[in-house]
């Protein structure tokens, strides 16, 4: 499937018209210059439905250039089909270089993950955002909440943790945890696991947030600080797994659960493909089995009572788990 | 207790257009006093609240109050950050309809404890206790803390109000119609109860109703409106034993007596 130059001739650079462009560029640079408030901008139709990422498309067809490297994520997963057909429309309205290595990128789009490998200072993070008004299900009117910001009241916000652990006996919230950027304002960080929180946190990569449906831009700049709110007596704590990625033995990264079988056959595997893959790839990193002291030898440390046969037969293959899902 | 009045209202109006909301209405309500604005509906009664309670910005007029490091400050001429600010730690604001006041899908424990949170406690330990406590002080039992306002009977959502409002030790609280829509005996319940949390805190008060009975019971003063002016205000008992404005006794005599 070659670009066809002359099928997008119509288009222009990057799909948008210049003065969107700049009109989102204005927006993007205002949300920069005051991280974590939400500006306004007059979202376009995209030739994709609401919630697929009209947001994140459009802030990323404002920056992106002809020599940029594009990734696009979806749950951490480059192969699923929202990141394959974002990745073949730049491919094809930007003529630019895509990839799925999180190092080679310059801008990566993501829905729902930051990627395990840390990001650096020449790289911008695009995230789709489908709400978001970290307050709104607390208080559903616009002109409320806007007023809210700007009063700087969000002791609502802890009315929402407050009833997590009146009725979970802890902070129950795991993804779109609120955080509050550089002191000030009060922001959703978009439905990312909240494991990704900390890595919000005085990143060194530009961090741009857009909601297409809702017409909102923000922006995180590079080292600004992402504090996850909490209580005194109940800090933050990120997600913890009691067994590392079955296919490449990770510890400390996102775990997804993958079904096998209908037999209750299940496995975790790391949601960032990416990372998965280079580790399984060099043949210096410790693939699984291989860590007798993390995962307690070649016994995986799957509960009992639902044995994976699957997984203990055969070896993994490069998308195994992509496939039993 | 100093013998300086708390708020100073001074020839407040309120039109809608050229219709009169209320009009040329002035007063001095004291630290720990319960004021009653009587009236018929449409006299003007909610529409003082209002104003008074900067809910409503009014058309003329001014009304200043005693904040708690004794400055004199004009309502109208704070900014809403600040009227804002008042109206969750130094204010309270009963509804008439509970719904109104109350977050009703949040846990109850969560609507005391809003206004905790709202002014900067971040101990869930602390703010639960003291959702406890308060909770208790309203007659709302302790197994009810993570149940919602929507499945509480019309008096114990009142309570609830009550609560949610009085947290943060308040020194003054404005009530519209309190004990309005609640059955005879749930209002006898709630009016003792406010008399004991006004007294104990020494709250000073602005309530508005149109039952006399609720005004005698709460309020050292009233005041009668009538058509959006007060015809006529005094101590209590002195304006319902000895009314002298025609529409007073008018209203006195429309008692029902059982």
């Amino acid at each position: 499937m070659n670009a066809q130059p002359t099928e997008i001739a119509t288009y222009n650079f990057a799909y948008l018209d210049e003065q969107t462009k700049r009109m989102i560029r204005r927006a993007i640079l205002k949300g920069i210059a005051i991280p974590g408030y939400q500006v306004p901008f007059a979202s376009r139709e995209m030739p994709m439905p609401y919630g697929w990422g009209t947001g994140g498309v459009q802030v990323t067809a404002s920056i992106i250039g002809p020599d940029d490297v594009l990734k696009v994520i979806d749950q951490g997963a480059d192969d699923t089909t929202n990141a394959v057909s974002i990745r073949a429309f730049f491919k094809k309205v930007a003529n630019v270089a895509v990839t799925t290595e999180t190092a080679a990128a310059t801008i990566i789009q993501t829905r729902h993950r930051i990627p395990e490998h840390p990001l650096t200072a020449r790289q911008v993070l695009v995230f789709q955002v489908p709400i978001p008004e970290p307050l709104r299900f607390l208080e559903p009117r616009e002109t409320e909440t806007r007023k809210m910001h700007a009063l700087e009241e969000y002791g609502l916000m802890h009315v929402k943790l407050y009833e997590d652990i009146a009725r979970h006996g802890r902070i129950a919230t795991t993804y779109a945890y609120p955080v509050k950027v550089e002191g000030r304002y009060v922001m959703d960080p978009s439905p990312t696991p909240k494991f990704d929180n900390p890595k919000m946190h005085r990143s060194p990569a530009l961090q741009l947030f857009g909601a297409g449906r809702e017409k909102r831009i923000y922006a995180v700049p590079p080292f600004t600080d992402v504090v996850s709110l909490d209580f005194e007596d109940h800090p933050f704590e990120v997600q913890t797994f009691d067994q590392p990625c079955a296919l490449c033995a990770a510890e400390n990264v996102y775990l997804d659960e993958v079904i096998l079988d209908d037999h209750g056959g299940h496995m975790f595997v790391c949601s960032d493909t990416d990372h998965c893959e280079k580790r399984r790839a060099d043949p210096t990193s410790p693939l699984w089995g291989g860590r007798a002291e993390g995962a307690g030898g070649g016994s995986l440390a799957t509960p009992p009572t639902t044995p994976t046969p699957a997984l203990r037969a055969d070896p993994p293959r490069k998308g195994e788990g992509k496939e039993a899902e | 207790m100093t013998d300086e009045p708390l708020l100073r209202v001074s020839a407040l109006s309120k039109f809608y257009g050229s219709r009169v909301g209320c009009e040329n209405v002035s007063f001095d309500l004291w630290p720990g006093e319960v004021l009653a604005v009587v009236g018929e509906s449409g006299s003007g009664k909610t529409t003082l609240l209002n104003c008074l309670s900067t809910r409503l910005l009014p058309s003329s007029g001014t009304a200043s109050y005693r904040m708690r490091d004794g400055q004199w400050r004009e309502l109208y001429r704070m900014s809403e950050a600040e009227r804002r600010f008042l109206m969750r730690t130094d204010w309270g604001f009963v509804h008439q309809n509970p719904a109104d006041g109350l977050r009703m899908t949040v846990s109850a424990g969560a609507n005391v404890g809003e206004r905790l949170m709202a002014v900067g406690d971040r101990h869930y330990g602390r703010i639960r206790a003291t959702a406890v406590d308060w909770l208790s002080r309203v007659e709302i039992d302790e197994d009810r803390i993570d149940d919602e306002p929507r499945a509480f009977s019309g008096g114990m959502r009142q309570r609830l109000q009550i609560a949610r409002n009085l947290v943060t030790g308040p020194r003054l609280v404005f009530m519209d119609e309190p004990t309005g829509g609640l059955d005879v005996s749930v209002q006898a319940r709630l009016l003792d109860l406010l008399r004991g949390l006004v007294t104990d805190l020494g709250l000073a008060a602005i309530v508005v109703t149109h039952d006399l009975a609720v005004a005698r019971l709460l309020s050292q003063r009233m005041m009668v409106m009538k058509d959006g002016r007060v015809v006529e205000s005094g101590l209590t008992d002195r304006v319902l034993d000895d009314p002298r404005a025609p529409y007073t006794q008018l209203l006195v005599s429309s008692i029902l007596q059982v």
